[in-house]
Parts: C-alpha cells; structure tokens; sequence
C-alpha cells in the first residue's frame, strides 16, 4: 500500500522523541552532552505521589490598610498639634475610618485645609456637630487603599517565599492566586504543623513598656488610660512547663521589628537554653540606645503578635544595637523565631483556606498501589487480547504498551504532573486503548464472515471503523478537556493523562496496528489473518 | 476465540418497556436515597471542613477514637474504618475549617496522643477545605459539568445528526436560556437541571432522536450512579465529579457504536421495519459492545481491588458508571428511537 515507507518514519519519529523525552525520568545516567541539547525534565510527581503540603493563604489585606491608618493617627496628632487645631480624639473605628473629635466646629475648614496638603491620601468623608463638639470623619482613597492591599499581597507573598527558603525546603512552589491569595506547595515537607507555624505567623515584633502597679488581673474597664492586658508565655524552670500568664503593658510601641537586620539562635551558656539574638540596624540601635536610656530600671516588654515572651528589666542603657529574646523555647522554636524575625513581619495577616498534606508513607503506598493495579490490569487485557484476537491481538498489545510509553513521554514533554488520578487515568486508557482495536478486529471479523479476502477484509474494516472510533473518543476527550479547564490539583492531573493517553490510543491504535498489517501483507506476502 | 456468536439475536426491542420500568425504578430509587438522606452526601471539597486520614500502630474501634476526641465534637459517624482491617487506618471527618494559622488536625493528634499514647497513631493525610474554597470548588465542579454538557450536546447533535447547523441553534438557544434563567439569580444546581430539561426539549423540538437518545442515556447513567453514591452513603468529592464527567464521555462511547450501526443499517434498506432494523443493529454490535466495556471493566475492577484507600470511590463510580452505561447503550438509548418514533410519528426512518 502507498506510503507505507512514509507511515514507518513518522511512526518511527514519534517513538525515537518519545525515548528521548522518558530517558531522564528512568534515572539511567545521561552523557554530558545530553544536558542542555535534549529535553532534560523528568516527570514531576504530585504532591499525593511524593507527599508534601498544599497550602492555600488568604492575605487579610484590609488589616494592612487599617495598620496604615494607625501609624498616620501619630503622625496627625503632631501635625495638628504644630497647627494649633485642638482635638480631643484621633482613633480609627472598626469600619477603618480615621474619626477626629474637635472641641467645636471653628477649625474645621483650617482642619480640611491641612488634611488636604499634609495628608492628600486622605478624603474628607463626613463632618458633624455632635453634643461635646464637632466631629469629623476621613478615609482613605480608594486608590491609595487599593495599592496598599496590592502591596500587602505581594509583599507577603515575597516575605513568605524568603521564609520557606531559609527553612529549607526542595523545589517549593509559591504563587499568587487571584486578587489575595496564595498558593503554596511543599513537596516533600516531613513536618507540616512547623511549616505551618512557620509560614502563618504574623511576626510583628514591638518593644513596649510594662505598666508598673497596673494589676493584670484588673478589669478592662477599669484600666488606666493607655494600658492593656497582653497574654504571656513564661517558661517555669521548676516545672519546666510553659505557663501562660498576663501582663500590663503601655500602649505606645517604643520600637518595632522593622529595623532588625539579622537573628540568630544562641545558646545561653548558663542555663544552656536558646535564644534568640537580634541585630538592629543603624536607626533601630539608636533608638534602642535612646529607650533603653530613658527607661532604666523599668521592665521593657518583648511582644511577638501580640504575646509577651520576655519582660526583662533594663539594667543600663543598651548601645551598639544588639538584643536578645529569650523565653521558653525548644532549639526548633527558637530557630523558626529567628528565620521569621530575619524575613520580617507579614504586612497583613494570613489565614488558611485550604490546606491537603499527604504524608511521604501514604505517598508511596500510592504509587505501590497504583503501578501495581496498572501492572495487573495491563496483564489481564494483554492476555486477553491474545487468547481472544490471537495473532491479531499481539499486535493490538504492541500498540498498546507503546501507548503507555507515549502517555508517559508525554507527561514529560508536557512537564504534566503525574497525580493518583492520574495514574488511574493512565490505567483507565489501558482498558479504553483497546477498545479501538477490538472494534476494528470485530468489523474485521465481520467482513470476512461475509466473504471477503483477509486484506479486503483488513482495508473495510480500518475504513469503517475510523470515523466510530474518532467519534467515540472525541466525547471523552471533550469530557477530559473540560475537567482540565475546571479541575484542581489531582482532577487535572487525571484530565492530563486522560487526554494524553486518548490521543496517543488514537495513533497507537489505528496508526501503527496498520502499519504493522500492511507490513505483514505488502511486505511479507502474507495471505491470511490470525485474528 | 468468541463469547457472542455472529448469529445472535436477542430481542433487545421487544424488552424495552421491562428496560424502561427498570430505569425507572433505579432512577427513582436514587432520587429517594438522596431525599432520605437529606442531599448527598458532600466531601470536604464541596461541604468545607476537615478530614483527616490517621494509621494506629496498634488496633483500636471506632468508639476509642470517638472517646479521645469527644471535647472536638466528632461523632460516631464522622470515623470510618478504611483499608484492610490490619490496616487500622481510619478517616476523621470534622465540619470544623478554621480559616486561621490553627489546625484542626494539630488538635486532633495531640487528643489522640493523649489517649492512646504519643506516636501510636500517625497522620497520613489531611484535607482542610474553608468555606471560601469549598464554594468556589463547588462553584467549579457545576460549572465543569455545564460546559460538558454542553459541548457533549453540541457535539452529538451536530454528528448524530450530521447537521452542524442545527447543532449551532442549538447551542445558541441553551446558551441564551442558560444566560436569561441566569439573570433571574437561580442557583447553578437549579440551572444545570434546567439546562438538561432546555438540552432534551430542543431535541425534540428541532427533531433530533439521536441526540435526544444519547443525551437521555447519559442523564440515566449519571442519575444512577449518582443515586447509588446517596444510597450506599458514599462522599461526593471532586474525583468523583471527575468520574461522572468520564463516565458521560465514556458512556457515549457504545451508544455511538450502535447508532453509527443503525445508521449503516438504514442507508443500506430503507423498507424495513424500523424495529427490527434497530434490534439487528444492536445485535451486531452487540459483541463489541461487551468487549469495550468489557476490557475496561477489567481494568477498573483492578484499580478498585489494588488502588487503595485514596482511590477507591472514584473507582467505585468509574465501575459503576461503566455498566450502566453498557446496560443504557443496549437497553435504553436504542430503543428511544423506537419510542420517538411511536411518538412524534415524523419518522427516525425518514430523516435519516
């Protein structure tokens, strides 16, 4: 038959580009001059394969835009206080408006006209007599909040990245995920819940000022202005438990994480316990040097989101910009603490919401289980196809084990990710692969039961068989390429190798089972057909 | 070697009322499972909480597990034995999903070393969905098996039919009333039923037996193994969304097969009666039918057997799914023609 030279090239084509692009994933050394020349990726396992941690964030950027306003409510005060505008309140409110109580209402115009050169991401939103005065309510610029919250996202996306990288972990893979979202995936990770800690925390570091004679058993209430009760973590050496206790802090923030440039886990030679040392920068020394130097004999609180590890009492003034935070910590905490603390603060909050780890054990059962039921399922239908098709069905079966070659050739062509469903995706071709064959050798069956020569018979049979099975097998492929657009993870790792594996059905199955024929007949004169 | 000898012939035909009743029944069945269970019963994928796969080093039951966890509020219900009962493997489930740096599956190990000592049991597999995400995979799923639905129908009734025309109107006109019920708010578990009633009505309406059969067989297997998920209690998760989607593609596969057949079948006679025109199609086929399905059944039935834990369901759907869809293929899709013709008297034999 014409062209049959033309078929065995291109048959011989896709087989050599497969050989190539599986050589890197069989673990055989490859020469030197292989890298870089020819494709050198191997198939990338899923995270249900090769165990690992898939983590999905949402960064509470709105809480940076809040955090923004806070910092600004300082600065105002000041500014007001050098335009001689009496106020009696500046504080944000819960809906994240900046709300200034001024005594009466005649500075208001002087007030907008400072607010509108001093603070121009600022918008006067409402103002009001109230019954003790004048009120009057700002916001920020939607533009202005936007690009923050923006700034939130990939600020802590890139503080993340830094952190996972200083823990050390292979081929990670953060990304962003719509508007504030991050995707997460730590292939491999053998400790989740440390991850996690690591990862999640906050780390916004403040030093601040215990309130001295403040009761931290006194009701909120109660409290003398400008002080709050904060949960403490304190190791008891007795007991050698952590205990959680309160203390009474000032609110202002004497200094904050920001200015840190390095830390370290030491180990305290006396007690032989770790902690944390901190190296401010030039800025952050002197302030350090300037608090510690205002506040001698006072007890200077260490605060880590909002909990108190170390209250120490200052002995002297500090120079040289150098702290420590001690606490009760294992060598791990104090290790995270301290790579979190060199990453710096998220600038916003980060909550989980989704989370799917799969330990490196269940891993690989998975693929144990999978190859094995691949294995025996590919056995069966091979043996099968012998005992019911006979010679025919030898060359249905060499069809189908180079499909298995080609699917997996071209997961690592595609650089697809072979998942549990993917695997039995591949399984479920092996079963729907034949299908091809079995229709054709069926109509074959039936052509020659009607008379015809074993060649005619062959050529009706792929003729009129084609189209049917193109047909049936675009319904999957529609079904599969859907599942792709739609799926996640583990669904589109089945939608991969499904549609993978129906294309390369279609060729191993009418292509080089054909050609395998017309080899036997034109080429080998042979004159009847085991089938 | 032949299972089905050439000369077969079964009066698929004359069965198709018992066919019907038994479809009905199953479908019927079905839809009362899902009622008497109050819905499906929706994964962490879709419902949002926790589930947490966990191996004991030692054996243990269900109500040691439930003791040691009683202050987290997991029932009896919420822990299942999977594996192999020397496995000692057991699934956690908990509606709880946090969305904070806190785990429920922390609490869960730290209660369990409590109870039955620090490393005797261990995490294989957690699986924390929030609300947020469970939505949108929601969300995601129905929309998967919308655009599914509609290229399948598109698809069949462009090829059965060989009128792309046709088929373009109507694509056009599930679009438009899939948009126009859209802008009344209904939600997309309703717009997706309504796009199968609009789907089935435009193939009445624009006389279109093939792909009305096709895409009536299809609705029966999902129904069915979708119905046997409700009554055996068995979790609806995106896998298994994923095998439903295979199944529609697969199970299309044979009914193709018989309809290129009768096709084949009525361009070569045009004066036979169309019943028996149709039965000796089927019978044809009948062999090949079998032995596609046949060999992928093998096969599946090995992925349920020898898959594992992680793997089952979606096998299990995959099984089911693949011999209703034989059984739809012979039974239900063919004979329809024979039922749309009886019908609408204008003639499958006519147009075709």
């Amino acid at each position: 038959m014409k062209g049959l030279k033309w078929r065995a090239i291109l048959v011989a084509v896709v087989l050599l580009a497969a050989v190539v692009y599986l050589l890197p994933s069989l673990g055989v050394s490859l020469p030197a001059w292989w890298h870089g020349t020819l494709p050198d990726e191997k198939i990338h396992l899923g995270l249900d394969l090769q165990g690992g941690m898939h983590l999905v964030l949402e960064v509470q950027a709105e809480e940076a835009v809040k955090t923004t306003l806070d910092r600004l409510i300082d600065e105002l005060k000041e500014t007001l206080r050098k335009e001689k505008i009496g106020f009696r309140v500046v504080e944000r409110n819960p809906a994240g408006h900046l709300v200034i109580q001024l005594p009466d209402g005649s500075r208001r115009d002087r007030l907008r006209e400072v607010l509108d050169k001093e603070f121009p991401i600022l918008e006067w939103a409402e103002a009001m007599e109230t019954p003790d005065g004048f009120r009057v309510v700002c916001r920020m610029k939607e533009k202005e909040a936007a690009h923050i919250r923006q700034l939130a996202v990939s600020q802590a996306l890139e503080t993340i990245r830094n952190r996972i990288d200083q823990f050390g972990v292979s081929e990670p893979d953060i990304r962003p995920q719509g508007e504030n979202r991050i995707l997460i995936q730590l292939p491999g990770i053998k400790d989740p819940k440390r991850a996690l800690d690591l990862i999640g925390k906050t780390a916004v570091l403040e030093f601040r000022l215990v309130a001295e004679g403040v009761d931290p058993r006194t009701d909120a209430a109660a409290l003398p202005a400008g002080v709050k009760i904060y949960p403490m973590r304190r190791f008891d050496p007795n007991t050698g438990r952590t205990i959680e206790a309160k203390i009474a802090l000032k609110d202002r923030t004497l200094l904050t994480g920001e200015y840190i440039t390095n830390a370290n886990v030491r180990i305290d030679s006396q007690y032989n316990t770790p902690y944390v040392a901190l190296e401010f920068d030039p800025q952050g020394a002197r302030i350090f040097e300037r608090i510690t130097g205002e506040n001698v004999k006072k007890q200077l609180a260490i605060v880590l989101d909002g909990v108190v590890y170390s209250a120490p009492v200052i002995q002297e003034k500090i120079s040289g910009g150098r702290a420590s935070i001690t606490g009760s910590f294992t060598m791990e905490e104090a290790r995270d603490l301290a790579i979190v603390l060199r990453a710096g603060a998220l600038p916003a909050p980060v909550v989980i919401l989704e989370e799917r780890t799969v330990g490196p054990s269940l891993g690989a059962d998975s693929i144990r289980k999978g190859f094995l039921s691949m294995v025996v399922g590919s056995v069966a239908v091979v043996l099968f196809m012998v005992l019911y098709y006979r010679f025919s069905g030898i060359v249905a079966d060499v069809a189908l084990i180079l499909n298995v070659l080609l699917i997996m050739a071209g997961l690592a062509a595609f650089q697809a990710t072979l998942t549990l469903p993917g695997i039995a995706g591949i399984i479920l071709t092996i079963g729907m692969a034949v299908d091809a064959n079995v229709l054709i050798f069926e109509r074959i069956r039936e052509e020659m039961r009607a008379g015809k020569t074993p060649k005619a018979a062959l050529d009706a049979g792929y003729s009129r068989a084609t189209l049917t099975i193109l047909d049936a097998n675009i319904t999957t492929l529609i079904a599969a390429l859907v599942m792709f657009q739609f799926g996640t993870g583990p669904v589109k790792g089945f939608a991969v190798t499904l549609s993978i594996g129906i294309v390369a059905s279609l060729f191993t199955a009418i292509v080089v089972t054909r050609l395998i024929f017309d080899y036997l007949f034109i080429e080998r004169r042979m004159r009847t057909l085991s089938i | 070697m032949e299972f089905i000898r050439p000369d077969i012939n079964i009066n698929f035909v004359g069965m198709r009322m018992k066919a019907i009743a038994l479809s009905g029944l199953l479908i019927l069945l079905g839809i009362v499972a899902i009622i008497w269970r109050g819905g499906l019963n929706m994964g962490v994928d879709f419902s949002g909480g926790t589930l947490i796969q966990v191996k004991f080093s030692e054996t243990t039951t269900p109500d040691a597990i439930r003791d040691a966890l009683k202050e987290l509020g997991i029932g009896r219900s919420a822990i299942q034995q999977v594996g192999a009962a020397s496995d000692n493997e057991y699934i956690i489930r908990s509606d709880i999903s946090e969305e904070k740096a806190k785990r429920v599956s922390d609490d869960i190990q730290a209660r369990l070393d409590q109870a039955f000592g620090p490393g005797k049991s261990t995490i294989l597999r957690v699986e924390m969905v929030g609300p947020k995400v469970g939505h949108d995979l929601r969300q995601k799923a129905l929309l998967a098996i919308y655009y599914a639905l509609l290229f399948i129908a598109l698809y069949i009734s462009g090829r059965f039919e060989l009128k792309w025309g046709t088929s373009g109107v109507m694509a056009a006109a599930l679009l438009l009333g899939v948009y126009l019920l859209g802008l009344t708010g209904l939600s997309m578990t309703y717009l997706i039923i309504a796009a199968l009633a609009i789907t089935l009505v435009l193939c009445w309406i624009l006389k279109l037996p093939y792909a009305l059969g096709a895409v009536v067989a299809l609705i029966h297997d999902v129904f069915i193994t979708v119905g046997l998920f409700a009554l055996l209690n068995k979790e609806f998760n995106l896998t298994i969304v994923a095998a439903l989607l295979t199944i529609v593609g697969y199970s299309l596969n044979d009914t193709i097969i018989v309809y290129d057949r009768i096709r084949e079948n009525l361009r070569a006679s045009r004066k036979s009666d169309l019943k028996e025109l149709i039965n000796r199609s089927i019978n044809q086929t009948l062999s090949r039918t079998l032995l596609t399905s046949g060999t992928t059944l093998v096969v599946v039935i090995f992925l349920f057997v020898l898959g594992g834990t992680v793997i089952h369901d979606f096998a299990f759907a995959l099984l089911v799914g693949i011999v209703v869809g034989t059984y739809s293929s012979i039974f239900v899709a063919s004979p329809l023609l024979i039922v749309f013709e009886e019908w609408s008297k204008s003639g499958v034999k006519r147009r075709a």
